[in-house]
């Protein structure tokens, strides 16, 4: 069967201009398709680390860049001048510990109730018929269309003393003094809650949507009750939506900032907001950058070791 | 002759962006300038201004020290002005583009000569104190008469601020801002950079620090307007912004400002010009532009901040002139004290002990 020719150029011109050079360089086309995510890393991930990593070995200083440069070069001699004592702060002063520990919990438990929310949610909008499942997806959809920002303040106008939910409670006589909510630890909650929900129903309702009715009535069938189908085959089989919207709820988290600025007292201590004290308030780069590169550690690395641990699992 | 007409339309074309591009990018306090002074500078010179705002020195230096930061003109306090211009961060300003110099208070700018030798790097913008702002019914409610209102033990007694705690206290975010008032109240030296002093001013604050809601330095201003706080230590002309807007609002809200007698700080905030300033003629023109006193006047009138032109005295609302917690009389004037430069490594114990304050770490 004739193919149907590309107006412009034909296929093998492509060829003969484009990938036949590189291969002749000894490059082929798997390599090209690697090459592109390979740079990406490196130019946006890579170079950014070492540049963080090598600010962290420094000693701040009142001038620009306000740091002290790492080592001197003489045209014969280079002199390096690494200040170690960046990380040993970190481990001196209990605040970052604390920091690390509130935030990877607080991340941690804003994951867990996202999922106990967003778990039902998703089960409805796939198990709805067609045109109220779009509905309904699109109405999870669309908050991201008013900035985040905007809907972080507004609940600030929900919060506070004299805000809607107190007017409310004090109106209808359930309270006779407000309750305190905004700038506590329960108003960072909610704010991570409502702001990362849509990033746990999507993949729920990705996997949920794909589950086989027939496996749930051969359940049926067999005699388990819902609530065992529901533990022994639904839950099982929407693992990978499970953990797909729990990492993308619980990695950002960790790390935000807005939410614990805008909605957080000062017993918030989330991490994101001890980087932004030591970069701004404190001029601080060398232990700010020491703060960002022990996060990663602590985050990034055990998660890769889990995924590699799961990967050999998987593979035997 | 249609090559000519090409040719001179080219020409138009090359050189029309360079004059229609004239901009100015201004990055000055939040609640820091009348609403209508930068239409009128853009009236006046056709140079178009992209204004953008912070709340505290340390965001601002921050930035300058990052470098290339694209700002014309900046407004920093004279103590961290001081510093920056060691680090080369300032261009000195040329003071023939800037002949409305001559209308400043010398006595004034001699003051601000100790930050910044012969003036030569800055101006004086507005100047102020930093006090205590309160909500008068409800710290009278809670406190009683006997509120000591003119002193700082208003709020840094422990035992008072536990009785503000339910209706909100809030604190300016800035170490260096806050700590030469409690210092005075210790009857330690303000300017101290003793760190056995350091610490004690620090355990003060961390006395009172289970009180108090929040540490921020621009959100009071409209937190004290709506009764959301109920006393916040912060700038007096802020406060007064807040006074104003409770009344424009008309909620029942009555806002004190008090200097308190055991002294507090007397700071300059300075215009200057970054030495890798984009446009830095039109900075010149603007900085000559706001020294006229009926522009300055506008200013003071709309932020409630004194500023440092005699003649643009009787432009300002008498209300504002007369009031002695913005225009502060001699015996009070001579209780304020200058704010204090501290070297590298006191400046990072105070930060140290200040994050330590601030999270209840």
């Amino acid at each position: 069967m004739p193919r149907a020719q590309a107006p412009g150029m034909s296929a093998p011109a492509l060829w003969r201009w484009t990938a036949a050079p590189l291969a002749r360089l000894g490059l082929s086309g798997r390599t090209l398709v690697i090459l592109v995510p390979v740079i990406w890393l490196l130019v946006f991930f890579l170079i950014p680390f070492l540049v963080v990593a090598k600010i962290s070995l420094s000693e701040p200083m009142i001038a620009q860049p306000p740091y002290a440069p790492l080592g001197t070069w003489d045209g014969l001699r280079l002199t390096l001048d690494l200040n170690f004592g960046n990380y040993a702060f970190l481990l001196d002063d209990p605040l970052y510990l604390n920091a690390y520990v509130f935030s990877i919990q607080t991340a941690f438990v804003s994951a867990a109730l996202a999922l106990l929310i967003g778990y039902p949610m998703a089960w409805y909008i796939a198990r709805s018929p067609e045109p109220r499942r779009t509905l309904l997806l699109l109405l999870v959809i669309l908050p991201f269309w008013t900035s985040f920002l905007l809907r972080v303040y507004a609940w600030q106008g929900f919060l506070r003393s004299n805000g809607v939910i107190n007017n409310f409670l004090i109106a209808t006589g359930i309270i006779d003094t407000p309750l305190v909510m905004l700038q506590t630890n329960f108003a960072v909650y909610l704010g991570i809650v409502y702001t990362y929900l849509p990033f746990m129903i999507l993949p729920l309702y990705a996997t949920l949507v794909k589950l086989d009715d027939s496996l749930l009535e051969a359940s049926a069938d067999l005699g388990a009750r819902p609530v065992a189908t529901f533990f022994h085959v639904t839950l099982p089989l929407s693992m990978p939506g499970v953990i797909a919207g729990f990492m993308l709820v619980f990695v950002p988290a960790i790390g935000e900032f807005v939410i614990p600025e805008l909605l957080g007292g000062p017993n918030t201590l989330m991490i994101g907001k001890v980087l932004w004290g030591e970069f701004f308030s404190n001029r601080d780069w060398p232990v700010a950058s020491a703060v960002a590169i022990v996060m990663l550690v602590v985050v990034v690395v055990p998660f890769m070791l889990l995924r590699n641990a799961q990967a050999r699992a998987e593979a035997e | 002759m249609t090559r000519l007409l090409s040719l001179t339309l080219v020409s138009v074309a090359l050189a029309s962006p360079v004059a229609a591009q004239q901009t100015l990018n201004i990055y000055n306090w939040s609640d820091y300038i009348a609403e209508d002074t930068i239409t009128k500078f853009e009236e006046a010179t056709g140079i178009k201004v992209v204004y953008d705002v912070y709340d505290s020195n340390e965001v601002l230096e921050a930035k300058l020290l990052a470098g290339s930061s694209g700002y014309d003109l900046v407004v920093p306090t004279s103590n961290f002005l001081q510093r920056q211009v060691k680090a080369g961060i300032y261009m000195p300003l040329d003071k023939a583009k800037i002949p409305n110099l001559g209308n400043l208070d010398p006595g004034l700018m001699k003051s601000a000569a100790a930050y910044d030798a012969g003036n030569a790097h800055s101006a004086i913008y507005l100047w102020g104190t930093t006090g205590i702002g309160y909500n008068i019914d409800k710290v009278a409610e809670r406190l009683g008469d006997a509120a000591p209102t003119d002193s700082w033990s208003l709020v840094l007694d422990p035992a008072n601020a536990a009785k503000l705690a339910d209706c909100g206290i809030s604190i300016l975010d800035s170490a260096v801002e806050v700590m030469p008032g409690v210092l005075a109240w210790l009857g330690l030296p303000p300017d101290s950079t003793d760190p056995d002093d350091i610490e004690k001013a620090m355990a003060a604050l961390t006395a009172i620090r289970p009180y108090v809601r929040y540490f921020h330095s621009s959100q009071y201003i409209t937190d004290l307007a709506n009764g959301e706080v109920c006393l916040s230590i912060g700038w007096s002309g802020d406060v007064f912004i807040a006074m104003d807007r409770a009344a424009e609002a008309g909620n029942g809200v009555n806002i004190g400002y008090t200097i308190p007698s055991e002294g507090t700080l007397q700071w300059f905030d300075m215009m200057a010009i970054p030495a890798d300033a984009p446009h830095p003629d039109a900075a010149h023109a603007f900085i000559n532009f706001v020294l006229q006193p009926e522009i300055i006047a506008d200013i003071t009138n709309y932020v409630f901040y004194p500023n440092a032109v005699p003649a643009s005295k009787e432009m300002i609302d008498p209300e504002i002139t007369g009031d002695p917690a913005i225009y502060p009389p001699q015996e009070v004037l001579d209780k304020l004290f200058p704010a204090t430069v501290y070297d590298a490594r006191t400046d990072r114990l105070i930060n140290r002990l200040w994050t330590q304050v601030r999270t209840g770490q």
